[in-house]
């Protein structure tokens, strides 16, 4: 009753490819866009900008990211923190050593950079394939968390080897990193960040690029067949991938923590936003998101809800106790429905067609 | 989904929005004190007993002296397992908890205390890194919010040096000798590095860098190396598991363990015990008393152990971590009487607070009256200077316990706090903060 | 300048140092060969696992450390060794009781990245329960095994090392005669070849999974035991899995002589880079250098030295 798509009838093939076809997801996105710019800013406390939605919305990033390289191209990859910690990396040194520079360009290059990384790092899976491709990456992770550890030069030769993000404003007074800025200064930039580039991703899966990555992915040997070519697909979904990360993880440094060292982005960052899209759904930019907010918010529930009601259990146990209850949802997770979160929206979405018909 | 089903979700929802949107009413005549704690993860072994001290302390003055100045002490333990987003999630989460709000955090970690130092700093509440985080962050006067008493990573270095030294029979002695650092590659364990560069410099030893990549699991290969380069002292940075696999891989390669010093994160019991008999002799620089056998530690045992509330069990009290976490709430309970001293006896908020920490003269009189003469060493906290002290003693593990084998050791404190100076103020320049005027700040001694 | 140094301290100063001290060299690579045991150790649970279930089992290193905890839980509550290792290879066999019933056979043929995801949930659990059950302190373990250095030939050599190689000689030797002449081990080797083929001629699947698990939780706590002496049994040592992953890429996924010489390989290798060609850049290679090492071996024989041959129809 609701969902009927019955007269939305298309009239230009512009309208017949857009993202959102049927006029109520249209309005559904249009509806959670206004929420996300208006109503969370306003009613929003700090806590919940600067501690639930800027890590959501930079997660996120780093999922979309993963997910067009695991998801959409099939190249299992365990580097994603490496990958990060150079967008972070990069952005610090840029910002430093440019300090006139405007932050977005600094991202966007420092993005790029990553890309540049992420391609030489992807070099092995012209060979290498599956497993063996999870784990080689992890020598790329280790690799970047040693050389950013190792070399000095990438801190400025600071004693500690931690960075710190310099302040830095989008436009006029807006500070958007460093301790002047305001939490809803940041939040509106790194939500319209992650709008832009989730649109950009939606649109790259969607056309001839994505179905070059899905069809390595599905066969890969079929597709070099009718004239795909894997070098090229490959390298571009890590260039992609890296490029999302690199932007994630530079988002991560200079306005979630505001200073970090490269143990931030250490192996279990990677298997984080490896969670993060399996439970989301491989292959789905909405998946991404819904993976993201799982992850980011199942501990801090766990964490409160005892509380709030009531029981007073020692720390330690409720920790175990979330270590415990985050394997067992992944693995029920992983039982009832392996497609993901974004699976279960589909499914969602297809029974709301019928409502309140059964059939 | 059955109705069910979505009814119990719902529940859960109700739950959690409705335990995040209210705040614990807490009663009138209490000082919150967030616990940033890590109770979980691979460094629980060293993070279990110093969260057990800090609260048993808390416990104590509550139950025998009604809290400070009268006012009830509170806390909660948040988990952080040593990860700086925890961290940082945590204090946002803690930070407004109370009608005054958070009176200061400990993080115990060096990564969560850089992580939050910018938000202290905003938020004016005092950040304390009592032997680890930002060195420099002693030159107060860039840093109003943060205090880094009584001793830090580059007194340290400077300390153990010194120590050596007088074992070899004097400075001019250390010309021509080896001395090798191991260390965690972490922002901690690169924190001497400079420092110890410089006395090399200054004195005349080789100074021999081995570093471990984290955790530390693995240390054959540097220890081999150790033995064919043979150094005169080898010095350890480690934390967590690195600690207790370097005692062994030291014990294998049959290093000699007197010339064997760590850090004072390298000194504890679970760093020791796994090694058993070969850790014998091993050294470690401490800032606080080692053993149960003080006033204040006993009054703990009789009013918070007696009464049955004890965080751990009595034969840990007077650990070398536990005792920490006890001086660290000493020193903070301190700092907070300070400030009650200026502002009267109730509730403070933070910045009236951080008044008590820049102006806190803790005496040998006033340390031997709590009832901790020998576990802490005396501080005395200014606008430019948030280090206070400095010192540092040695002790050395027989296979029981740790024992103290030197009197107080004092750094070369012009050179050290020139270093915080100057790093200080390159750290400033970076951030366009200006220096606070210390001539302008009120002293109180 | 900076840039020729580098290049002199990779290409010239090692060979020199090593030419200088041969003694030296053949210590590191001696006592690499010997940590390479270890390794292998652990990364025999992996292979076993995958070997007849095809899952890619990373909960492995939280298995070694829950089977350490349990075993030195048991000593400090004053059980005698021979017990506490009955009674902890019983709560394995338990363990994989349950992890069959559980977690395989809900998730049976699904792909393979969705059970790598169900075991790394897997050591989640474990990970929470080990530590509510057994604490968050370190335990040292001390069995009796000989810790002293030994000198021979001028070269350092420590007992214990030796020990662990002999434990992993036999465990190998063990498990070669258990798979080979036993009719569970053959029954096994059928269901790594074909499970199909395996269920049609009457094996049971789901019993076969019971016992590898319950083998492969065995090995680890012959590992537990051997890493918890060395380590103290903490946390920690669920990292050793991370240490074995680089052994399995070279040896092969699926064989287990392939771990043998993979571990050996990967042990002598990190650890002769370490000591000779560290000092050229800082030092702590280690990590990355042995996935470097195993990546450098895919790209000439990407199923690993003795895997099986990836034969992929279109």
């Amino acid at each position: 009753m609701l969902y009927r798509e019955a007269g939305q009838f298309k009239t230009s093939y512009v309208a017949d490819q857009a993202i959102f076809p049927i006029r109520q997801d249209r309005y559904l996105a249009l509806a959670a866009l206004v929420v996300a710019y208006v109503a969370v800013p306003i009613l929003g406390t700090q806590y919940w900008l600067l501690t639930i939605m800027i890590p959501f919305l930079v997660y996120s990033l780093a999922a979309i990211g993963l997910n067009i390289l695991t998801g959409y191209a099939g190249q299992v990859s365990l580097g994603t923190g490496g990958f990060m910690a150079v967008g972070a990396f990069a952005t610090y040194k840029i910002a430093t050593a440019f300090p006139w520079m405007n932050i977005v360009v600094v991202f966007i290059l420092a993005g790029l950079i990553t890309a540049g990384v992420g391609m030489l790092f992807g070099w092995p899976s012209l060979r290498i394939k599956g497993f063996y491709l999870a784990v080689a990456t992890l020598a790329s992770q280790f690799f970047l968390i040693w050389m950013f550890n190792k070399f000095p030069w990438f801190t400025n030769y600071t004693a500690s080897g931690v960075i710190s993000a310099p302040p830095r404003a989008v436009f006029g007074n807006f500070f958007v990193t460093g301790a002047e800025a305001s939490p809803v200064y940041k939040y509106i930039f790194v939500l319209t960040s992650v709008v832009i580039l989730a649109f950009l991703a939606k649109n790259l899966v969607r056309g001839r690029v994505g179905r070059s990555w899905m069809a390595i992915r599905d066969m890969d040997i079929a597709a070099e067949i009718i004239g795909i070519q894997p070098l090229q697909t490959k390298l571009l979904a890590f260039a992609v991938s890296s490029f999302y990360c690199g932007i994630s993880g530079a988002m991560w440094a200079f306005i979630y923590t505001g200073a970090v060292e490269p143990l931030a982005f250490d192996i279990d960052r990677s298997f984080q936003i490896l969670f993060m899209i399996i439970i989301g759904g491989l292959g789905s930019i909405l998946g991404s998101f819904l993976g993201a907010a799982f992850i980011t918010l199942l501990p801090i529930f766990l964490e409160y809800t005892p509380v709030s009601l009531g029981f007073n259990i020692p720390i330690n146990y409720i920790s175990n106790a979330q270590s415990m209850i985050f394997g067992a949802l992944i693995v029920f997770f992983l039982i009832v429905e392996p497609r993901g979160l974004a699976r279960l929206w589909q499914i969602g979405k297809e029974k709301l067609r019928m409502w309140p018909f059964p059939y | 989904m059955e109705f069910r089903k979505l009814w119990c979700v719902a529940v859960a929802l109700a739950a959690f929005g409705f335990g995040m949107a209210a705040e614990q009413a807490l009663a009138q005549n209490e000082q919150f004190v967030p616990r940033l704690v890590y109770r979980t993860g691979p460094y629980a072994p060293n993070g279990i007993p110093f969260a057990d001290g800090y609260a048993d302390y808390l416990d104590m003055i509550n139950a025998r002296d009604g809290g400070v100045g009268h006012v009830k002490m509170t806390y909660e333990e948040c988990e952080t397992g040593y990860d700086n987003a925890k961290g940082v999630e945590c204090y946002e989460r803690l930070k407004n908890h109370a009608p005054t709000g958070a009176s200061w955090v400990d993080p115990l970690s060096t990564g969560i205390t850089y992580a939050l130092l910018e938000r202290t700093t905003a938020d004016h509440i005092p950040l304390i890194s009592m032997g680890y985080g930002r060195a420099d962050a002693s030159y107060g006067a860039v840093f109003p919010y943060t205090f880094t008493y009584p001793t830090t990573y580059w007194d340290g270095a400077d300390t153990i040096i010194t120590y050596i030294a007088q074992q070899e029979g004097g400075v001019d002695k250390l010309k021509g000798k080896k001395i090798a650092l191991v260390y965690h590659d972490s922002a901690y364990g690169k924190e001497p590095i400079t420092t110890l560069e410089a006395l090399a410099k200054q004195d005349g030893f080789t100074f021999l860098k081995f570093a471990v990549s984290p955790p530390g699991i693995d240390q054959k290969a540097t220890w081999l190396q150790i033995r064919q380069q043979k150094p005169n002292y080898v010095l350890m940075w480690g934390w967590g598991v690195m600690n207790s696999t370097a005692v062994k891989e030291a014990a294998a390669v049959g290093y000699p363990m007197d010339h064997f010093i760590g850090i004072w994160w390298s000194g504890g019991e679970p760093d020791v015990v796994p090694a058993g008999a070969a850790g014998k002799g091993y050294k470690a620089a401490q800032f606080t008393g080692v053993g149960a056998d003080y006033p204040v530690i006993k009054d703990i045992l009789k009013y918070v152990y007696g009464a049955g509330k004890g965080k751990t069990t009595k034969d840990k009290v007077g650990e070398v971590l536990y005792n920490r976490g006890v001086a660290n709430a000493i020193y903070d309970t301190e700092a907070l009487r300070t400030a009650q001293a200026k502002y009267g006896a109730k509730p403070l908020t933070g910045e009236q607070i951080q008044y008590g920490f820049e102006h806190l003269n803790l005496t040998t009189q006033r340390i031997a009256a709590l009832g901790a003469e020998g576990l802490l060493q005396p501080v005395s906290i200014s606008c430019s200077n948030h280090e206070g002290g400095g010192n540092t003693r040695i002790t050395q593990w027989d296979g029981k316990a740790w024992h103290f084998v030197s009197g107080w050791i004092e750094p070369h404190h012009d050179m050290i706090r020139q270093m915080f100076q100057d790093s200080a103020l390159a750290y400033a320049k970076e951030k366009n903060i200006t220096p606070r005027d210390c001539s302008k700040v009120a002293q109180l001694h | 300048m900076q840039f020729v140094d580098f290049l002199q301290a990779v290409f010239v100063t090692p060979f020199v140092s090593m030419w200088d001290n041969p003694e030296f060299l053949l210590e590191v690579l001696i006592g690499g060969l010997l940590s390479g045991v270890m390794y292998s150790l652990v990364a025999l649970g992996f292979v076993l696992i995958y070997k007849a279930s095809g899952v890619f089992n990373f909960a492995q290193g939280t298995m070694v450390l829950f089977a350490a905890l349990t075993f030195v839980g048991l000593l400090e509550r004053g059980l005698p060794v021979w017990a506490a290792f009955g009674l902890t290879a019983i709560a394995m066999i338990v363990l994989a009781f349950l992890i069959e019933r559980l977690v395989l056979r809900p998730l049976v043929n699904q792909e393979q990245i969705i059970l790598f995801m169900a075991t790394i949930g897997l050591s989640y659990v474990l990970d929470g329960f080990g530590e509510m059950v057994w604490g968050g302190d370190v335990h040292a373990l001390d069995i009796g095994i000989p810790k002293d250095p030994l000198i021979i030939g001028g070269v350092l050599v420590n007992e214990f090392d030796l020990v662990a190689a002999g434990v992993c000689g036999v465990l190998v030797a063990a498990l070669a005669v258990f798979f080979q002449k036993t009719a569970v081990g053959r029954a096994l080797r059928a269901v790594a070849d074909d499970h199909q083929a395996a269920l049609s001629v009457g094996i049971p699947l789901k019993n076969i999974w019971v016992i590898v698990w319950a083998v492969a939780g065995i090995v680890g706590l012959v590992s537990g035991i051997l890493w918890g002496s060395n380590l103290g049994v903490q946390f920690s040592i669920s990292l050793v899995a991370l240490k074995a992953l680089p052994v399995l890429i070279l040896g092969g996924f699926t064989s287990v002589p392939g771990a043998i010489v993979g571990g050996l390989i990967v042990g002598g290798g990190e650890k002769v880079a370490e000591v000779f060609w560290g000092p050229a850049t800082g030092g702590a290679i280690e990590d990355w250098f042995a996935y470097a090492l195993a990546l450098v071996f895919l790209m000439f024989r990407p199923q690993g030295l003795f895997g099986e041959r990836i034969i992929e129809r279109v």
